[in-house]
């Protein structure tokens, strides 16, 4: 064993990874869907000054929720973090009740208690939960994948994070258990090169992460492009069957870049300006129309309506989220536990 | 006087007791070229260097114990925890050490560790981003623990905190660092831990405010006062040490007494100081201590929900009516 690098997947590759044309299209209006939310989320919070808070857009991320989410079957498990739109539209949460959530509002995935960093919460659709505190949602992970394995219940479970993550305790902690425990648990790391302002060359003493978890941990590591949705989906497709097939953990390292600031509001000053434009080169959502277009997946026309189709659904979600009312205040102590006392 | 706003009041504290202690190290996450998730440390590094100004992973446990290893060294470090709702992922490093050390030590070891963190309650931050429960480290027998409530309280406390020679939880306000301005002296002053500050004087009624809820305090005392009635404000701004004599006194004059703070209700710091007051001076209380606190729910995201969770100068005045027999 060794850490596997993962390189994209070829047109005569498709069948035999289950991308048939419809299941290649479907992928292709998740991406879209995706890029179009965040930009009119950012135009929600700068221009129309319609949302508050924190929210950490996921430009550049989108080839990994989508590829690996993808690869999943729909019943199968993931766990979010902050940084969660993507994942949220990826797993087929409708955007309507994403947007809502952003909005605060009773129509939200989580009734609009949590906002933008726990999006990612809708357990009919296999999202399970989202932390907005770095890494925590790794040890929980383990335990989710845990009871699955004793439950002899097939599905796996995809947990995300992020580069910064892989410094805290229960990263380490997680994964460890994890590997000891044999738990049927996809660690995706979106390695998007920053945590914050601190770029992961500075802040990671190893290697690489794949070499942290690879040799650290015995778990089984893939490396890919992560700004390449088919190269992420072939890593997830074999990731998935090993860990399904052998009942142990496997780990994805995502090699990808946060195209903006860490916030919606952070204007990323603290990096170099030509980087951001070298990565921007490799826009996943540029890349893989173009590609899809080219190999005849899709024809102009057909983007240009998925398009369009794409915007209305945003407009109707925003029309919805601003006509959807608050949870009544007093009905919150209903919710903060499950029984009565 | 001129005026700086609670976040450069809090660089002007570091930034002077960093030019005249090489000791005095900080670190935390992105507060180096970021300067800070809030910009208290903004400019720091360029003028200290990245020996004395450290971004470190996002390793909140390490953060702590790493500086508590510098202190027992000699060191002045000052660590930033970004949020106070990720102290947790720290907490065994200043329960079980920085508090206990000196105790455990016979009193060999000194651990002068400052933890700056803030809360950021009222900006729509959601459940796991705008806590605030100052109660769990009153709890600690060994911690000091500050909350400035202004700007010239915010330098004054960080200056002497860095002069203590006993681990400080410093916990600041995010709603004030950019909002709130204030008068801060140009000349060189400190203000001692244990001490309250009488922020407005009066005689009919006694209101202790923490953080934030100083303000809202001080507004409902100023809108009572329309009506005649004379409120006392008080500020504890350590709880520990813990200056119970001014509140005494201050309960012996009006003989009522209101608390006001942003953490919950229950076993909240609110419920300590009641207790204090309770025991040691109920014998000058005229009426039930009121207590007005965050309900003992987690706190909504939705920016609405949020403010009808949150305690402001309304419900003050409610409770002082209501302390007074008018309602
Ligand atoms: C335990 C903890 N520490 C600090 C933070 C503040 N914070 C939120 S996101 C973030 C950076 C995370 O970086 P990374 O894990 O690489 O994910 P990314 O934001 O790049 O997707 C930080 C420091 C937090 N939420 N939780």
């Amino acid at each position: 064993m060794s850490i596997i690098k993962i390189e994209t997947l070829k047109k005569e590759e498709y069948d035999s990874y289950g991308l048939s044309k419809e299941k290649l299209k479907g992928m292709l209006k998740k991406i879209l869907l995706i890029r179009y939310f965040e930009e009119k989320v950012e135009e929600l919070f700068l221009v129309k000054g319609l949302l508050i808070g924190p929210a950490h857009l996921c430009f550049g991320g989108e080839a990994s929720a989508v590829g690996i989410i993808s690869a999943l079957n729909e019943e199968d498990i993931i766990l979010s973090n902050h940084r969660g739109h993507g994942h949220a539209l990826a797993k087929g949460i409708p955007p309507k009740n994403v947007m809502a959530e952003l909005f605060g509002k009773i129509t939200g995935t989580c009734k609009g208690l949590s906002g933008s960093m726990h999006v990612c919460i809708d357990i009919n659709k296999g999202a399970l939960y989202s932390s907005a505190i770095v890494a925590s949602n790794i040890p929980i992970a383990v335990g989710v994948g845990y009871a699955l394995k004793i439950m002899n219940d097939n599905r796996i479970v995809a947990c995300f994070f992020g580069d910064g993550g892989t410094n805290t305790g229960a990263f380490h902690e997680g994964l460890n258990m994890a590997s000891i425990l044999k738990v049927p648990v996809i660690f995706v790391c979106e390695n998007n090169q920053y945590g914050m302002s601190i770029p992961i060359s500075y802040a990671l003493a190893a290697k690489s992460i794949a070499e942290r978890v690879y040799y650290g941990y015995g778990i089984k590591t893939y490396v890919v492009d992560g700004m390449d949705v088919l190269a992420t989906y072939k890593a997830a497709k074999l990731a998935i069957e090993y860990t399904r097939k052998e009942k142990k953990p496997s780990f994805i390292e995502a090699i990808m870049y946060r195209l903006k600031g860490h916030g919606v509001y952070d204007k990323a000053e603290y990096r170099p300006k030509e980087e951001a434009e070298e990565w921007w080169e490799k826009d996943p959502v540029k890349l893989f129309s173009e590609r899809m277009i080219n190999e005849n997946i899709i024809s102009e026309k057909e983007l240009k309506e998925i398009n369009e189709n794409i915007k209305k659904e945003i407009e109707e979600a925003i029309d919805f989220s601003l006509r959807s009312d608050i949870f009544p205040f007093d009905e919150l102590y209903k919710l903060v536990y499950s029984g009565e006392y | 006087m001129r005026e700086l706003s609670y976040a450069e009041a809090l660089r002007e504290a570091i930034r002077e007791e960093m030019l005249k202690n090489p000791k005095v190290i900080i670190f935390g996450e992105d507060i180096g070229k970021y300067g800070g998730a809030y910009k208290v440390t903004k400019g720091l590094l360029e003028e200290f260097g990245p020996e004395r100004v450290i971004d470190t992973p996002i390793s909140e446990a390490a953060i702590v114990g790493f500086g508590i290893g510098l202190a027992i060294m000699g060191f002045k470090p000052i660590a930033e925890i970004m949020y106070m709702d990720f102290i947790p992922i720290a907490i065994e490093q200043i329960l079980n050490h920085a508090a206990k050390m000196h105790f455990m030590s016979g009193g060999q070891l000194k651990v002068p560790l400052i933890i700056r963190t803030q809360y950021s309650l009222g900006r729509a931050h959601g459940s796991q981003h705008s806590q605030f429960f100052p109660s769990w480290f009153m709890n600690i027998p060994g911690l000091l623990v500050a909350l400035p409530s202004t700007p010239y309280d915010a330098k004054g406390l960080l200056k002497t905190a860095i002069r203590l020679e006993d681990p400080v939880l410093f916990i600041e306000c995010c709603l004030l660092y950019h909002r709130l301005k204030g008068p801060v002296p140009e000349e060189e002053y400190t203000i001692p831990f244990g001490k309250a500050d009488i922020k407005r004087e009066g005689k009919d009624l006694t209101i202790v405010a923490i953080s934030r809820m100083v303000h809202e305090a001080l507004i409902a005392a100023e809108k009572l006062s329309e009506e005649g009635i004379n409120v006392e404000v008080i500020d504890p701004r350590t709880l520990n040490p813990f200056d119970k004599e001014t509140i005494i006194n201050s309960v012996k004059k009006t003989g009522r007494l209101i608390i006001a703070s942003d953490d919950h209700k229950r076993a909240g710091v609110s419920s300590e100081i009641a207790a204090i007051i309770a025991e040691e001076a109920i014998d000058y209380l005229d009426a039930p201590i009121i207590r007005v606190c965050s309900p003992d729910i987690p706190i909504p995201f939705s920016p609405q929900l949020e403010k009808k969770f949150m305690r402001s100068n309304e419900d003050i005045i409610f409770a002082a009516k209501k302390i007074l027999g008018e309602i």
